[in-house]
């Protein structure tokens, strides 16, 4: 290709107290071996920080880890501060310990993806790539 | 064993490995496994210094003379979920149907030394375990269960002493005598910083307070076991067993350092020290780490620190089945996994075991599914023979060449981390941290690779039908009910008495006083978790975890 392609934006971000940060951080290198740029936001973020980072970083893609049972608060709070800030288009997928009785509700609420334990990095980057809106 | 004199017999010379199913043989740790093991593996191993008996220096084979012939382990289930009577009500259950001893899951906030009316707690009251913000909600965990009859574990650590504070103050609420108190605190919060990463305070203040409880417990509560060093959590982070045991006794010898140099007497404090480690799917492995666990220590404390008392060289330990070997995948799979696990802590010799239950990788498990991993433990204990005589894998040569090599390369990390000053410096450089990331790494491009295998994840899948198993659920009428207590309980106490208990807390802290006697009058003044854990924070600061 004549032009250099612009890598794909991804911030890892783990939102709740919880600190198994093991997940997290394979997927933060997965992503990067796979050729994106990935920005890891550390522990205990809020999702008022998580959307703020994201915003500042021009991420494309969120990918939220959350293994403690929060994920029903946290996740429709950081994709609507995500919308309200603008970022319409910014693909949030989850990865953690989630009953199949909260997807749909998840989708519904704006999450692209959830994946659960077990899932290949591969498929992971994979999501990302073919679901992230091109630039202009 | 190699040290008659008849002619070793050497191993038979592979020529390549035409025929076998794989390039290489490998553990779930990535260390590769030979074909044959044979007395040529064992040649350095000698009989009587290195295996002994059972009973006596250095403990590879346990630290029972009788082993399980005597007495079983302790059957000791981790529960904890949503409400203190909640979990009142799984702990009686699990006795009722044969447990013999409890062990205490708090959630996110209370690990995190939060009140549940935290704005940082909400979403997380009572999910992973049970919601303590006060000792109102300690008396309700403990109601009607008789603390001088039995043994509590309790799993929290940034906020540790506060916990034994409230568990003391209930104690003695129902006439119990201290000195007759029998336990394990978890309390271990060098592993937070390595691999659990749910700490409050900087490492040097945090150690100071894990001190404090050492010191308390071993003039009043003598009977209690104030840490339980972890290696659990280090191996689900992504550790090797080899790192999890070096890591985690290396972990072991700076409380050893720290409380020496607190003044402590080794004999006194040290035999109060316990062991936590994980059992994962490698059978074998796991059995030589904990082998090597017990001779490692035994060694370290005879000739590091000087103890020739068997109460101080003896390692005592808890064991846990692997949580990160569950599969939400065809979920009843984990009951075999389990057991298998299970098999190898007992083989290993472990003092208490808990098992997981089969829907772990879904949610916290359900009565039904806790009480089948209790049943798996009670089969291997009675039925399946394994208890019926002492370490029945001794002298085996893969084994003990297993055990060996866990020994060497553990005193390999102990040198390292000695050359950076200890492992408080260790941690403070990432060195653990980075070194079990890379471990984690390697682990997951190898299932990827299909170089290891799960079953029903990378081999074997099935279509997932969703519902293959009931889930607990636990809505937010948890977070409602406990807002409420503390509530009340804020409303009914003498406030100017928590205001002066905090205040002097605070004082203590400054001063580099035991803060214990201060932590209790405050407990008993039904000071909070929160308000305990911030007159802390005010004088200690809290920790920011270096960049890796």
């Amino acid at each position: 290709m004549a032009q250099a392609e612009r890598k794909i934006r991804v911030l890892v971000a783990k939102p709740g107290l919880d600190g198994h940060d093991r997940g997290a951080k394979v997927i933060a290198r997965a992503l990067r071996d796979a050729g994106m740029e990935v920005i890891y936001t550390g522990l205990r973020q809020t999702p008022e920080m998580i959307a703020a980072a994201a915003l500042q970083e021009d991420v494309d893609a969120v990918g939220v880890s959350i293994l403690s049972g929060a994920h029903n608060t946290l996740c429709p709070r950081i994709v609507s501060l995500l919308r309200e800030q603008g970022m319409k288009d910014t693909l949030v997928v989850l990865g953690g310990i989630v009953p199949q009785e909260d997807i749909p509700k998840l989708k519904e609420q704006g999450v692209a993806e959830i994946f659960l334990p077990g899932t290949s990095t591969q498929d992971i980057a994979k999501f990302i790539r073919e679901n992230v809106r091109p630039r202009e | 064993m190699p040290t008659t004199d008849t002619a070793i017999e050497q191993p038979p010379k592979a020529s390549g490995n035409a025929g076998e199913r794989k390039s290489s043989f490998r553990t779930v740790s990535l260390d590769e496994v030979n074909r044959l093991y044979s007395p040529a593996d064992v040649a350095q191993i000698n009989t009587e210094n290195d295996i002994g008996s059972p009973g006596e220096f250095p403990y590879t084979r346990g630290i029972h003379a009788s082993g399980y012939r005597g007495k079983l382990w302790t059957m000791r289930q981790f529960a904890g979920f949503g409400t203190p009577e909640e979990t009142n009500l799984r702990f009686k259950y699990l006795s009722r149907e044969g447990q013999t001893g409890l062990s205490v899951a708090y959630d996110l906030p209370t690990l995190m030394g939060y009140d549940a009316d935290s704005p940082l707690s909400e979403g997380e009251v009572g999910k992973c375990g049970v919601a303590v913000s006060s000792l109102a909600d300690m008396e309700a965990l403990f109601d009607g269960i008789d603390l001088e009859q039995v043994t509590v574990s309790q799993t929290i650590n940034a906020p540790a002493s506060v916990l034994l504070a409230m568990y003391l103050v209930v104690a003695e609420k129902q006439g119990a005598d201290w000195k007759k108190i029998s336990g394990t605190l978890q309390n271990d919060i060098l592993k937070e910083y390595i691999a659990q990463k749910e700490w409050i305070y900087p490492i040097r203040s945090a150690m100071k307070l894990v001190i404090d409880t050492f010191e308390f417990c071993t003039e009043q509560v003598p009977r209690y076991n104030p840490i339980s060093v972890s290696g659990y959590h280090i191996r689900e982070a992504g550790a090797t067993a080899l790192q999890e045991l070096a890591f985690t006794l290396r972990d072991g010898i700076e409380y050893v350092d720290w409380g020496i140099r607190a003044g402590l007497d080794i004999d006194r404090f040290v035999p109060r020290i316990s062991f936590f480690f994980n059992a994962h799917n490698d059978f074998f492995e796991e059995i030589a780490k904990y082998r090597a666990a017990r001779r490692i220590w035994a060694r370290v404390m005879r000739d590091r620190f000087g103890s020739s008392s068997e109460r101080t060289l003896k390692l005592r330990f808890h064991t846990q089945t692997a949580g990160v070997s569950l599969t939400v995948q065809q979920p009843l799979n984990n009951v075999v996994r389990v057991a298998i696990q299970a098999l190898a802590g007992v083989l290993g010799g472990t003092n208490s075991l808990h098992t997981d239950s089969y829907d772990e990788a879904l949610a916290l498990p359900t009565d039904r599914a806790a009480l089948l991993s209790l049943r798996t433990q009670q089969i291997i204990a009675e039925e399946s023979g394994v208890a019926n005589t002492v370490d029945p894998l001794g002298g085996s040569y893969f084994v003990e060449s297993l055990t060996q090599k866990m020994e060497d390369g553990a005193r390999d990390y102990f040198e390292r981390i000695d050359n950076m000053g200890g492992m408080v410096e260790a941690i403070e450089k990432g060195f653990p941290q980075r070194e079990i990331q890379d471990s984690a790494y390697q682990y997951q491009k190898a299932l990827e690779a299909g170089e290891q295998t799960i079953v029903g994840v990378n081999k074997y899948q099935m279509e997932s039908t969703g519902t293959e198993v009931p889930i607990l659920v636990i809505d937010e009428s948890v977070r409602h009910h406990q807002l409420e207590r503390l509530q009340q309980t804020r409303d009914r106490r003498d406030k100017q008495a928590v205001v002066r208990t905090l205040d002097k807390l605070r004082h203590a802290a400054e001063a580099g006083d035991n803060t214990m006697l201060a932590t209790i009058e405050a407990v008993r003044e039904y000071a909070t978790l929160g308000e305990i854990c911030s007159a802390l924070r005010d004088v200690y600061g809290v920790y920011e975890e270096p960049a890796i």
